[in-house]
């Protein structure tokens, strides 16, 4: 499998006080593939994920080194702005998080503060971002309800829609179905697969059976390290690494 | 068996207590309500709430106490405006900008606690030195920057444990969208709080409407109703203190009618916020 290279990761090391959560990572993240970071709880999967939009900025005393590269950008290059580098990256976390207020606002949120839109462009972009997120058919005639009273799955699907209507080149996932039912799961999934013919898709999870159906790309993190990473199927036949075997196994978990 | 019994017992006299104390606070409130207004009832006369003091009020003729109503709603609405555009960006600093470990809001949240305490007739005494310094005469305006300060540390910290409450995973929604830390603190955190903010924004308007000691050298006392804020204001606990200390039975009977009119404006502002606070939840996050 070739592929280009859109975020480069390079001996990323974090650590809070003096717990060190990633030792020195390297890895290239490739161009509109689904890239899946599995490991064990507790291993750095989240933390991985959360550096790359740096929300783990926001973490008392953490400490970061090392570069990430996106776009050939370093994004913890200090002159970078901050909120520039988020545009880029529409999040999922494990639990759903609505904003509070309603549907329509919820995704009009993020083009509101970037462009400041005119009503009818900004009503397109909300209808539009619904529609891929596959969820407009359900909410289309309550838009103006506050978005807290969706069901759970719904939700996850509105702060795909959300995540989308900025623009971004990346979806971040982090366990994004891990509080859904499993036929929401399978809708998030699927969407997923649909928006890689465009996006960078990076998801972490630690149900192996997901990152078996929607994987293209495999890292294994063991306890802050990068235990091993390679396109899907080939690690998923022919793991390499005697920790990475143990865990597609079940022996640790 | 025995430990069965013993332990319906325990149950039996610890709910004893709690309806007790329970019977004990709802009583009191009553009490105090229905002393005040059986009490004002010889006083309470439309004439109170609609005119100033007349000619002989203080030997309980002609007039009311309107001076004291406007006064009150004039001071406490100013000193809660002003405590509220000094709690706010306080409470956003706290929450959104400061790091949690910081010493700074640590040292903060810890000068709040204390100045919460500070009894009122000490804040009295400070706005006074203050007025004292730029020349000040005791008037509205003295008397609102008094009671903004003894609002001040209710009003922040009443926001700040509601604010607090908001999870970091709902401010990381708006952040990892490309919102800045205004954009989030404004357009999430508040929205989400809007709630608990009203709540404690009332608090501390209950709590400087009521107060007498701030105020005693800060805003005066006067018949009229102040028309700028140079103007002594007279307020509704003054116009209590004034009138129960006259030797006179039908001025204090207006005093229990002054202390009817500030229950009853408690009372409203109360019910008035359960109404507005059920509005401003609708679109949060549970």
């Amino acid at each position: 499998m070739d592929f280009q290279t859109h975020i480069s990761i390079r001996n990323l090391s974090v650590s809070y006080g003096t717990q060190q959560a990633l030792k020195n990572i390297s890895l290239d993240i490739p161009d509109r593939k689904i890239t899946v970071i599995i490991g064990p709880s507790g291993c750095g999967k989240t933390t991985l994920l959360k550096s790359l939009n740096r929300l783990l900025d926001s973490v008392d005393g953490v400490k970061i080194e090392g570069h990430i590269y996106v776009d050939g950008e370093d994004i913890y290059d200090p002159k970078i702005e901050v909120t520039h580098i988020r545009k880029k990256m529409g999040l999922l976390s494990q639990k759903p998080q609505v904003l509070p207020m309603s549907i329509y606002d919820n995704v009009a949120y993020g083009p509101r503060i970037h462009n400041g839109l005119d009503k009818k462009r900004l009503s397109r972009i909300v209808e539009d971002h619904l529609q891929v997120a596959g969820l407009w058919d359900e909410v289309k005639d309550r838009l103006h309800e506050p978005a807290s009273r969706l069901s759970v799955g719904q939700q996850q699907r509105l702060c795909l829609a959300r995540g989308l209507a900025v623009e971004p080149e990346i979806i971040l996932g982090d366990e994004p179905t891990s509080a859904l039912d499993p036929q929401s799961s399978q809708n998030v999934e699927r969407r997923l697969n649909e928006l890689k013919s465009e996006y960078t898709v990076v998801v972490v999870t630690h149900i192996l059976r997901q990152a078996r159906r929607i994987a293209d790309y495999l890292a294994f993190l063991y306890l802050g390290e990068l235990v091993e990473h390679g396109p899907a199927a080939e690690i998923f036949q022919n793991p390499r690494d005697l920790r990475t075997r143990a865990y597609l196994t079940g022996e640790i978990s | 068996m025995m430990n069965l019994r013993r332990r319906k017992i325990e149950e039996r006299i610890f709910r004893f207590f709690m309806v007790t104390s329970t019977v004990i606070v709802l009583g009191s409130l009553l009490l105090i309500i229905g002393a005040v207004v059986v009490k004002s009832l010889p006083a309470l006369k439309l004439s109170m709430i609609t005119q100033t003091p007349k000619g002989g009020y203080y030997l309980g003729k002609e007039g009311g106490i309107l001076n004291a109503i406007v006064g009150s709603l004039y001071l406490a609405g100013g000193a809660t405006l002003l405590s509220f555009l000094l709690s706010l960006p306080i409470v956003v600093f706290l929450n959104v900008y400061a790091k949690k470990s910081s010493a700074f809001a640590t040292w903060t949240r810890f000068s709040l606690d204390v100045l919460w305490g500070v009894p009122s007739i000490v804040y009295g005494a400070f706005g006074f030195i203050i007025m004292m310094f730029f020349g000040l005469r005791a008037s509205l305006l003295a008397g609102i920057i008094t009671v903004a300060l003894l609002e001040l540390p209710i009003m922040t910290r009443a926001m700040d444990e509601v604010v607090r409450l908001v999870p970091g995973s709902l401010k990381d929604a708006s952040y990892s969208l490309g919102a800045t830390k205004l954009e989030t603190a404004f357009h999430v955190v508040v929205r989400q709080s809007l709630p608990g903010i009203m709540t404690a924004v009332l608090i501390a308007l209950g709590r400087g409407i009521g107060d007498a000691a701030s105020v005693i050298f800060t805003a005066g006392f006067t018949d009229n109703i102040p028309t700028s804020l140079l103007q002594p204001a007279a307020t509704l606990p003054l116009a209590i203190f004034y009138q129960l200390g006259t030797p006179f039975p039908e001025v204090q009977q207006r005093a229990y009618a002054s202390a009817a009119v500030l229950t009853l404006i408690i009372l409203a502002i109360s019910l008035g916020s359960r109404l507005l606070v059920g509005r401003f939840a609708k679109h949060r996050i549970k």
